[in-house]
């Protein structure tokens, strides 16, 4: 039986084409992913995150622990900010990227990734056992408490402080939502009860993620659509977060990642925090940025009109008849009507504007490599 | 409600068939479009090709998949409809007009009748 978020009869009724993602019933789209992309892209989509992982971390150890266990450095983060950071094995394998949150001193909010919450959890616990922690210090599982949902593109910022109105009351203090800089976090009220807003996403778009109970999803949800109504507001499925995500080259647990690839490997160095001290899997992180690495994520377009890459096609070498590696994210990119994807090659063949040629159907169609982002907002 | 004209005849696979003087023109239903939603790309078989019903013929691709399209009948291409593959969007906006996709010369007579109304189709697709 799959599990389905509060808002799972709000999609029904809406008419979304519902899919199995992660062990979830979630909306792919509602009218299609073109329009929703095309959406986010120019106004404001509205997407159901309840699906993601809610996880705390509290006390005087709260911020030791979490910086033995993720890459980034989470001593860097002030109260009320959020910083993107990797969970690795002792291999430097990732077993999730999340997003970190410092909500006060000492309490920390992890959202991670659904098909991972298992995992994470697993892990965490492992860790967390055997770390030298104090008594007062506690680890939470909140994924079933908590929902969540993303609002979206540039026209958010026209409605969003209509939505919640009042100063926030903890995180980063505001007056208004709109005054949240990127990756900033406030806690305010939604319905009367404690929510958290991020200034942050997934779809290289302006806007925001709210965490808030499961019970005042729907509430939430209805407000968001009514008061958006005038600025172009659509609901937006997974398709159209996948195929935003793929555009700016954000990484996908599952497709760019792994517990057999490293943040290195997977170009996300600059999210961990080589100058702290150790941390899990720092040795091998280390060992790949001081003596380079074999493979490397590099993003692609392709050069002729061809079928969309999808993941696991081979990826050729331009120059001779040898398979280098294989597509982990691949479609047609809405925004510039290409076909387009991220794979990994041998790092001496990872450079951009070196020729690719992908394996469709038995076909090889030629592809370029480009620097990430794939898709820049023009400016 | 999508659209199932009573003139054309239907496989269970959602591709429909129109009769005239004996050259079947070929695409896919309009329920089958909304189905695979915004089309992308689409591989249509070479003229020429003798083709088995039942057989896949044809690609289509939507942002998010890859979908396999059936001969529903057997016979030789004759004619392809380049406009789709320049235009997939024509299969979404006009399925049983613009957005044909091949034209052949059926070599099995009995199969036609044993192809779908658009009664049975229009159930089959409301079950």
């Amino acid at each position: 039986m799959l599990k389905r978020t509060p808002l799972f009869e709000v999609h029904r009724k809406l008419g979304a084409r519902l899919v199995e993602f992660a062990g979830w019933e979630m909306p792919v789209h509602y009218t299609s992913i073109m329009d929703e992309h095309e959406t986010v892209r120019t106004a404001a989509g509205l997407f159901d995150i309840c699906h993601m992982g809610d996880m705390r971390v509290s006390g005087p150890s709260a911020l030791a622990f979490l910086n033995h266990v993720l890459t980034n450095d989470a001593s860097r983060l002030e109260v009320g900010q959020g910083q993107y950071t990797l969970l690795c094995n002792a291999r430097g394998g990732v077993i999730d990227d999340l997003y970190l949150y410092r909500l006060a001193k000492e309490d920390f909010l992890l959202i991670v990734n659904a098909s991972r919450i298992e995992a994470d959890w697993d892990w965490l616990q492992q860790q967390f056992q055997r770390f030298a922690s104090d008594k007062q210090t506690k680890l939470s599982n909140e994924s079933d408490r908590f929902g969540a949902l993303a609002i979206q593109g540039p026209r958010v910022i026209e409605f969003i402080d209509q939505c919640i109105s009042n100063p926030s009351t903890g995180g980063t203090k505001v007056e208004k939502p709109s005054q949240l800089k990127k990756n900033q976090i406030a806690e305010v009220q939604v319905n009367r009860e404690s929510a958290w807003i991020a200034r942050t996403g997934y779809t290289g778009e302006d806007g925001f993620e709210i965490v808030a109970p499961a019970q005042s999803m729907e509430s939430l949800w209805n407000r968001l659509v009514e008061l958006g109504q005038g600025h172009g507001l659509k609901p937006a499925g997974l398709g159209a977060r996948d195929t935003l995500r793929t555009e700016v080259c954000y990484p996908l647990y599952g497709h760019e990642l792994d517990e057999n690839t490293t943040p290195v490997e997977a170009g996300l160095s600059f999210f961990v925090g080589w100058d702290k001290n150790d941390f899990v899997g720092r040795s091998k992180l280390l060992d790949q940025k001081t003596n380079g690495v074999t493979k490397k994520c590099v993003a692609f377009k392709m050069t002729d009109k061809s079928a969309p890459p999808r993941p696991h096609y081979p990826i050729w070498r331009s120059d001779a008849n040898e398979k280098i590696g294989e597509v982990v994210s691949g479609t047609q990119s809405p925004s510039l009507g290409m076909g387009m994807g991220m794979g990994y090659v041998p790092a001496e063949l990872a450079k951009a504007g070196a020729s690719l040629r992908i394996e469709i159907r038995g076909k090889l169609a030629p592809a370029v490599i480009v620097p990430k982002p794939i898709y820049k907002k023009p400016v | 409600m999508t659209k199932v004209p009573p003139e054309l005849k239907y496989a269970k696979s959602h591709e429909w068939v129109r009769m005239t003087d004996n050259v079947a023109t070929v695409g896919i239903t309009d329920h089958a479009q909304h189905e695979l939603t915004d089309l992308v790309f689409v591989e249509l078989p070479a003229v020429g090709r003798a083709l088995k019903s039942g057989e896949a013929c044809a690609v289509v691709e939507s942002v998010k998949t890859a979908s396999d399209i059936y001969s529903p009948l057997s016979g030789t291409i004759t004619e392809v409809n380049q406009a789709i593959v320049d235009n997939p969007a024509l299969i979404n906006s006009d399925p049983y007009g613009a957005g044909w996709f091949y034209k052949l010369t059926p070599s099995q007579a009995g199969e036609l009748s044993q192809l779908l109304t658009a009664a049975d189709y229009g159930k089959q697709i409301n079950q």
